[in-house]
């Protein structure tokens, strides 16, 4: 077990060295860079005047270089200040170094965010911090919801029941954020107005009228795909001999479902909630965009709208790390809750 | 001037009798379909379940909708009538008579015929992508599952990193307008556009090598049609001038392929896997035959069913993230009329009119819910067998 999950963590590792670095290439290059030199310096300025400031605050050294001081492996240098030619910061905002120093994502510096005029630390934890609440309050809605929905449905295989809950599931997995977050905003807000159609104000104090938009859109998508697992592996167990058996012995309907079934039918839909992660990402960029909420995904739009070139790194590497670490709880997992894989 | 309306029943009557030519046609199919169900195989199937039939409704609806958009819409989606601004649903343009059924949006377009003519472009997109997705997928994770070992490791690798990168990052890295002016969305839709080519090559050569009268034609064909193709698409060459795709399309295309052929990949060598222990796979390799020929002529139509309800469910969530793309304003045009772009648009306005956000919605949920419902009939259909 721990050797797996070493090789594991390895491979985890140089995926995210991989990814990093595809990202450090598609946001370096040139029109991106061009872009960033515009919206950095003063209106009307020469092509010259750009590529001076592109140069000077190290944006043309060699890619390779530049990475490795991202990622701290190489000193970062302090750009020459054109005028007295000695050693300056390089943005005076973020209290760079003036004497070369090793100080990238390794020692824990995640750069300095061009659009916000503040380190990226100082923007991206908070905004995680926001969406974690976000997070909590999707998934103690969600996972509830979902679970039992798959399993009243996969209790009765063929059932009217089934039938309904199967055909609301599916429409619900054909609902994005974007379609979900529209139509409850319109009958929410704009029709009944029991809700706010904007989170904005939930920065200040979350509260049941600014806060149930945004966790309902998000927690839609979701409900239907793990209900349907759920269903699935619900249906699969309850065929099982072990089911008949208890069933013949005489024990009651209910009764088989809760001591029996449930136990062997929650390991698959385990997975899918850990699996679920990577699309909860996008989701939350949608529904942050759309009520507004100042969280992550907010974040990730500021700063890929913006080519902030640190803080768009930052935030890829943060959504790298969430969805690997959550395949690798899955698997872990999945083998601690299986006892046949775990004997192996 | 004051805009005249008409009730809310004719507008219902009004959108009704607007799509008659789809009508027509959807009776023509579902009537034929149902008359010849029994010689229609897995197709016909559908039709034994309400679940099936829906499904196999919505998805025709949405397909001659787009085919008779222009009958179908009666204004042009781009063009601006200043009078019908904001409108509500059933205002009558003045000067043609026509009625803005589903009313005007905020640059006073005619939010019914936008609706229309978006089916379209996803319509076109979202089928096509997948099938590109789906020859990528093919053509590389049947050898990943059926030799194993390094190709296998080296792929799935590759495989892992792209999805381990959340859709919404590789968009925003992927489709924005500067990077048109690189050549990485060219690139990549050389090596993409290639796959169909390579496959269906090797798809005839492991056939029919040893009988040349029907090699060469075969062989032929495809590299003409899919070499002409590939110059339309990918270097904008073609001789002909009809095979053209503008660069923003291109650069979407390129990323919604790249975004969903590991998937595919995913479960082709998953079920290459699995399919590779069956006995006839043994039989065929103790005949001698070549490797590509038992994959792509033992294996992959022993797969077709999940690949099938897969593909299915892909084009929906295709759909989805083409209303993604549009949603974030990366890609599309500003002004076009598709479902994703509609939505961004209205739903920043959503506090003062809620018309124009309701039918581009309505209409994507819609199509994607009919093709999951057509895939979950699939599903269920091909576990009887």
């Amino acid at each position: 077990m721990l050797s797996f999950v070493i090789r594991r963590l390895g491979t985890m590792a140089l995926t995210m060295l991989c990814l990093t670095m595809i990202v450090f290439f598609l946001i370096n290059l040139e029109p991106n860079l061009k872009k960033l030199a515009i919206s950095q310096t003063e209106m009307h300025t020469s092509a010259e005047q750009l590529e001076g400031w592109l140069a000077n605050h190290g944006y043309r050294q060699n890619f390779f270089v530049r990475y490795g001081q991202w990622l701290g492996v190489l000193p970062k240098q302090p750009v020459t200040d054109p005028t007295t030619g000695k050693p300056a910061q390089r943005f005076t905002f973020c209290n760079d170094p003036v004497v070369p120093t090793f100080s990238g994502v390794i020692e824990g510096d995640f750069g300095c965010s061009t659009k916000f005029k503040a380190t990226v630390a100082s923007k991206l934890f908070p905004a995680l911090g926001a969406t974690g609440i976000l997070m909590f309050w999707v998934l103690a809605v969600m996972v509830p919801i979902s679970l039992l929905i798959g399993i009243l449905a996969g209790m009765r295989e063929g059932s009217r029941t089934d039938r309904v809950l199967s055909v609301a599931s599916i429409a619900s997995t054909a609902t994005p954020e974007y379609v979900s977050g529209v139509i409850f905003t319109v009958i929410f807000a704009s029709w009944l107005g029991w809700l706010n159609g904007s989170a904005a104000s939930a920065s200040q104090g979350i509260t049941f009228y600014n806060f149930t938009l945004p966790v309902m859109t998000l927690a839609i998508y979701g409900i239907g795909y793990i209900a349907r697992m759920t269903r699935a592996s619900m249906v699969e167990v309850m065929t099982q001999q072990y089911i008949r058996t208890a069933r013949l012995k005489g024990l009651s309907f209910g009764s088989v479902v809760v001591k029996h079934a449930l136990r062997n039918a929650l390991i698959a839909p385990f997975t899918v909630i850990m699996l679920q992660f990577p699309w909860l990402l996008t989701g939350v960029v949608i529904v942050e965009v759309m009520f507004r909420y100042q969280g992550f995904g907010y974040t990730l739009v500021e700063a890929a709208g913006n080519n902030d070139i640190d803080l768009l790194l930052g935030c890829s590497l943060v959504s790298v790390f969430i969805v690997l670490i959550t395949q690798l709880i899955s698997d872990v997992g999945y083998a601690f809750l299986n006892p046949r894989i775990r004997v192996q | 001037m004051q805009v005249e309306y008409i009730s809310a029943v004719n507008v219902v009557l009004g959108v009704l009798s607007r799509f008659w030519p789809v009508w027509i046609a959807l009776v023509i199919v579902m009537g034929a379909s149902f008359a010849y169900k029994k010689k229609l195989a897995l197709y016909g199937q559908l039709f034994d379940s309400g679940v099936g039939i829906v499904g196999v409704g919505i998805c025709l609806f949405w397909l001659f909708t787009a085919i008779f958009a222009s009958t179908i819409s009666p204004f042009d989606p781009l063009a601006q009538v200043p009078i019908m601004k904001d409108v509500l649903p059933g205002g009558i343009e003045p000067q043609s008579g026509l009625v803005y059924l589903f009313g005007g949006d905020k640059l006073a377009r005619d939010v019914f015929s936008r609706m229309v003519y978006g089916s379209q472009i996803v319509l076109i997109i979202a089928p096509a992508a997948t099938g590109f997705a789906l020859m990528v997928g093919i053509t590389l994770g049947l050898p990943a599952g059926y030799y194993g070992g390094k190709i296998d490791t080296v792929l799935s690798f590759l495989a892992n990193l792209v999805l381990a990168f959340p859709v919404i990052l590789l968009f925003y890295l992927l489709v924005t307008p500067g990077i048109m002016d690189t050549p990485i969305p060219y690139a990549l839709a050389g090596v993409f556009f290639l796959f169909p080519i390579i496959f269906f090559s090797v798809l005839f050569w492991t056939r029919y090598k040893n009988r040349p009268d029907r090699i060469y034609i075969l062989l032929g064909l495809t590299l003409v049609i899919g070499g002409w193709i590939y110059l339309g698409l990918v270097f904008d060459k073609d001789p002909l001038h009809i095979v053209h795709i503008d660069p923003n399309q291109l650069n979407i295309f390129v990323a919604v392929v790249f975004a969903s052929s590991p998937g595919v990949f995913r479960i082709v060598r998953g079920l290459t896997m699995d399919i590779k222990t069956r006995d006839y796979v043994a039989a065929a390799q103790t005949r001698g035959e070549s490797p590509w020929y038992i994959m792509l002529w033992e294996i992959l139509p022993n797969a077709r069913g999940p690949l099938i309800v897969d593909a299915c469910l892909r084009i929906g969530y295709t759909t989805i993230l083409l209303g993604t793309l549009g949603y974030f304003g990366l890609g599309l045009a500003p002004e076009s009329p598709d479902w994703g772009t509609a939505i961004k648009d209205a739903s920043r306005l959503l506090r003062s009119f809620i018309h124009p956000a309701l039918p581009p919605t309505i209409a994507l949920m819609s199509f994607v819910l009919g093709l999951n419902l057509l895939a979950d009939s699939l599903r269920e259909q091909s576990m009887k067998d």
